[in-house]
């Protein structure tokens, strides 16, 4: 490998963010769109590259690090978000990207994924969903529909799955998002709100496998179906789908319903307006909620909200005590409290 | 105040503080302490209490105490068999059987002694009079009544005014000794200061104590112990937990890496992690995690980012962290794990030592995984167990297991103050920005360590992670020949560690009869009894293991020219068959106990002469 960290003060472009590493995942995998997103925001960050971290645990998604240009640590199965964490209390500096399967993070690593939501560590969290474990060649995970056969469901499933975004949202995440891994210019819009977030940003992006788990998301992509089953969510502008958009969702008593504009009387006045930057989780975990057949899935930004960031709590915290202390240094802290000579 | 009895001088003195969870006794040790270090003694401590937060009143549950060691010469443990004790109610005499030697002077507050306190206590009758005490010298003193009699004036209620019993017990136990109590009021003007009512309670209960013992000639002898012969310098009293918290933050100013702590609760580790959380002004992040492996995996994380990375365990936390160590091993990253070991397997005896997590430290990973493992000899040698750990991390680019446990960690000691200036050097091997040359997994010729190159560094962007790598270079590889080199570069560059350690000491003459060897926790107890045998006279001789992993260049010449090897350890015989692993041809004989307790003295003596017969 030639060292690819020759500096020059010119922009950076997407190539700059692109290792020399053959991408090894299966022609057609979602997870090329998704590398393609992130290589065309990098550069838009404003970030030096040595500040850039990509942090990921185990399975075909984790491999992203060694496709990336920047500092990568590919870590243990389940345990990115831990090791996120502690890259970005090292150095709040880094901008820190934590790349995750449906598996890595609902499954073996769903206690750090709650604890880093609830904590609000400032770190931009990619779950890419395919609903299967694919590395291990085709196992069902936490986030696979009832009733799916897969190598150890033989029978189909007899589980209900976790949906992500409530997981997040009902873990206290600050920053929630959902895109489609056909739509990489959705995508990179998407992980500009992440970067621009302080604290947790998780984005679920709905994945394919084309191997293990092929069109699972179909009923929300396919080119026939995806304007009457995805739903934008703009801050600000009505939540209004469709071919032809006269359809929307509205809030009925303290449900979501689909309407169709126009008919009994309903206007586009009826439609809920998005709100990202709600404190109360209820509308968020709503649209989050919403599946097919009978919803459209919302994509894009559904919750961002402010509140103090973990990283920023421990450094003021840091900073007060340094300025309040008489002990400034270990001979200090050493010779402190109760001692005594012996001459 | 004057003794009329007879003052003897001890060389050293075990003093047990015995008591109902409530009845103060940890202060009531740790106010003697503060007056032996007053009088210029070695001691150490122990606090042993229940594991249970708030334990049945008056049972042998129940029963919280604190033991005092001093001495005028220098104290190598927190001591076994005592020669006070201090028994506040008939439960304490119960848990304490164990610790009596005969002629041990029991200090007992008669007025605790009903029906009920029996029961509880699991008696049929009074100790103290059917017989059960007769090798021992009671003493019974009406410690509740008199202490209610000199606080009669101060208008409390009863139950303020017994828990100033302690303070009487105190009182006579200063006079035992020959104590000036300047110190203890001390105490009471800083802890109650503002307050001149409880200072003088307080005064006046710990003065009654002192004069009923004169007054009532308690006592046919009080003793002395004439001060240590310790080096001139400044001392304090340390825990071992607080001193490995502390050695870690030396290590962390010497080497210029900040320190980042990634922990989960655990008895008797957690003082470690609540010690650190205390020095933000230090620039310390102690990290409380949501488990103990989130706890390891944020430390690989910081130690990714350039800080000197550390978790901190007992033994079921170790075995959760057993993974996360593999990725420090394969991505050759500075990390300190400590293990204040406890007794196992499972969740097992939380509170009480034992020594039985070296296996799992010297293998429990999955693949060849080796790391450093070194091992703490006493509280106050935490500190500087815990700089070494560090500085060989560091050093050398790799994990480093630090084993401590139970006893040393709650145990306390005297602690000769450092300066830091006088510690060793740490120089991490810092990859050098926009070095045009540089490769993740370049190594020195010297140690074969791997450079630290530090996210944020410009020119240093590189990847690693769990996947095998091929040297040099660090791409990805599943190159046959790469992986065996690499694990082979694993291992040696552990083996080389042994050229950047102290040789193995041996204490007496190195063909000596009968060698000890032992490592860790035990070293105060295994030299005293080895000392003892030798002014006996005796051919033995002790080899203590500080460095694990590796051993020291020398330990075959020091297993060399002894007809009889024993290792003593409380396991089943981990660190012999380690030994015997590696040195086939030495035949090493086992001493081993498993009750969660250290050694006693005794039957140290008892297997060595056994052994030299």
């Amino acid at each position: 490998m030639e060292n690819q960290n020759i500096e020059q003060e010119v922009m950076l472009t997407k190539e700059d963010f692109a290792s020399d590493q053959v991408v090894k995942w299966c022609p057609g995998c979602g997870d090329h769109a998704i590398l393609k997103a992130v290589q065309d925001i990098f550069p838009k960050l404003g970030k030096k590259k040595e500040d850039i971290v990509v942090v990921s645990g185990i399975g075909c998604s984790s491999r992203f690090p060694y496709y990336m240009n920047t500092y990568g640590f590919h870590s243990i199965h389940g345990r990115a978000a831990a090791a996120a964490t502690g890259v970005k209390l090292a150095n709040p500096n880094l901008s820190v990207w934590m790349i995750t399967g449906d598996g890595d993070c609902t499954a073996i690593g769903g206690n750090h994924f709650i604890h880093a939501c609830r904590r609000n560590i400032d770190i931009n969290l990619i779950l890419f969903n395919n609903r299967i474990y694919g590395m291990t060649k085709g196992q069902f995970s936490p986030c696979t529909f009832r009733g799916t056969k897969t190598k150890t469901s033989p029978q189909g499933t007899y589980e209900d799955p976790f949906n992500p975004g409530e997981l997040a949202i009902g873990a206290k995440a600050t920053f929630f998002a959902r895109g489609v891994d056909i739509n990489p210019k959705e995508l990179s819009e998407i992980f500009w709100e992440s970067y621009k977030h302080d604290g947790i940003a998780v984005t679920e992006v709905l994945q394919n496998c084309m191997i293990f788990s092929n069109g699972v998301h179909e009923n929300i992509t396919g080119k026939d179906v995806r304007d009457d089953m995805q739903v934008k969510c703009v801050h600000g502008q009505p939540l209004i789908f469709g071919k032809n958009r006269d359809k929307g969702i509205r809030l009925n008593g303290n449900q979501l319903e689909v309407v169709k504009i126009g008919e009994n009387g309903i206007t586009e006045k009826d439609i809920l307006v998005h709100d990202k930057t709600t404190e109360d989780t209820g509308i968020h975990m709503m649209l989050a909620h919403m599946m097919p057949p009978h919803f459209p899935v919302a994509i894009g930004v559904i919750r961002d909200v402010k509140a103090p960031t973990f990283n920023d709590s421990l450094d003021q915290v840091i900073e007060n005590e340094k300025a309040n202390s008489k002990i400034h240094c270990m001979d200090d802290l050493l010779n402190s409290g109760s001692t005594w000579t012996i001459d | 105040m004057t003794a009329k009895s007879k003052v003897v001088a001890l060389e050293h003195v075990v003093i047990r503080f015995s008591g109902d969870s409530g009845d103060g006794m940890q202060l009531t040790g740790n106010l003697f302490s503060d007056s032996t270090a007053f009088a210029g003694n070695d001691f150490a401590t122990f606090p042993d209490y229940p594991a249970e937060i708030r334990p049945p009143q008056g049972t042998v549950a129940g029963v919280s105490g604190f033991q005092v060691h001093f001495g005028h010469k220098p104290v190598h443990t927190t001591g076994d068999l005592c020669d006070v004790l201090v028994a506040m109610n008939p439960a304490s005499i119960k848990a304490n059987m164990r610790w009596l030697r005969p002629g041990t002077i029991i200090i007992f507050d008669s007025d605790s002694v009903t029906e009920k306190a029996l029961e509880k206590a699991g008696y049929a009758d009074d100790p103290t009079v059917d017989g059960t005490l007769a090798d021992y010298q009671v003493v019974k003193a009406p410690i509740s009544e008199l202490t209610k009699e000199a606080l009669k004036d101060f208008g409390m209620d009863n139950k303020s005014m017994l828990k100033s019993k302690n303070m009487f017990a105190l009182g006579i136990v200063m006079y035992l000794f020959n104590r000036e109590l300047d110190t203890v009021y001390k105490y009471f003007e800083t802890k109650f200061k503002g307050k001149d009512q409880v200072i003088k309670a307080n005064r006046t209960v710990l003065d009654a104590g002192y004069h009923y013992a004169d007054t009532w000639e308690l006592f046919t002898n009080t003793y002395r112990v004439e001060a240590a012969d310790l080096d001139k310098g400044k001392y304090r009293n340390i825990t071992g937990n607080i001193a490995a918290a502390w050695g870690l933050m030396a290590a962390s100013e010497k080497s210029g890496r900040p320190l980042f702590l990634g922990s989960y609760p655990i008895t008797p580790a957690t003082d470690i992690l609540a010690e650190l959380t205390k020095y933000k002004n230090l620039n310390v992040k102690a990290y409380q995690a949501e488990d103990e492996i989130a706890g390891i995996m944020s430390s690989i994380g910081a130690a990714y980012t350039g800080c000197m990375a550390v978790t901190t365990t007992s033994g079921p936390g170790l075995s959760l962290k057993s993974e996360a160590m593999g990725l420090a091993v394969m991505t050759e990253l500075p990390l300190v794990i400590i293990d204040v070991q406890r007794g196992g397997p499972s969740t097992g005896l939380p509170t009480k030592m034992e020594q039985s997590d070296l296996l799992q430290a010297l293998y429990g990973r999955n693949g060849d995984a080796p790391l450093v493992v070194i091992a703490a000899r006493s509280s106050a040698g935490c500190f500087y167990t815990a700089y070494e750990a560090a500085r060989i991390a560091m050093e050398h680019m790799t994990p480093v297991i630090m084993l401590s446990d139970g006893s040393l960690g709650n145990g306390s000691e005297v602690f000769r103050i450092p300066k830091m200036a006088d510690l060793p050097s740490i120089t991490p091997p810092l990859a050098k920005a926009n070095d045009p040359d540089y490769m993740p997994y370049r190594r020195d010729e010297k140690w074969l360590r791997r450079e630290w190159a530090i996210p944020g560094t410009p020119g240093l962007r590189h990847r690693v992670g769990g996947l095998e790598k091929e040297n040099g270079k660090g791409n990805l590889s599943t190159n046959p020949e790469n992986h065996q080199l690499m694990t082979e570069l694993r291992e040696e560059k552990i083996n080389r560690v042994a050229n950047d350690i102290p040789l193995q000491e041996i204490y007496g003459d190195k063909n000596a009869d009968l060698l000890v060897v032992s490592w860790g926790g035990t070293f105060g107890t295994v030299r005293t009894a080895v000392e003892g045998l030798m002014e006996e006279g005796k051919s033995i001789a002790h080899a203590h293991f500080d460095y694990i992993m590796p051993l020291p260049r020398n330990t075959e010449e020091v297993l060399q020219g002894h007809k009889k090897i024993v290792v003593c350890e409380i396991n089943r015989g981990q660190f012999a068959k380690y030994l015997r692993m590696n040195f086939p041809e030495y035949k090493c004989e086992q001493f081993n106990k498993v009750m969660g307790l250290p050694f006693t003295i005794g039957e140290l003596e008892a297997k060595f002469n056994d052994l030299l017969k």
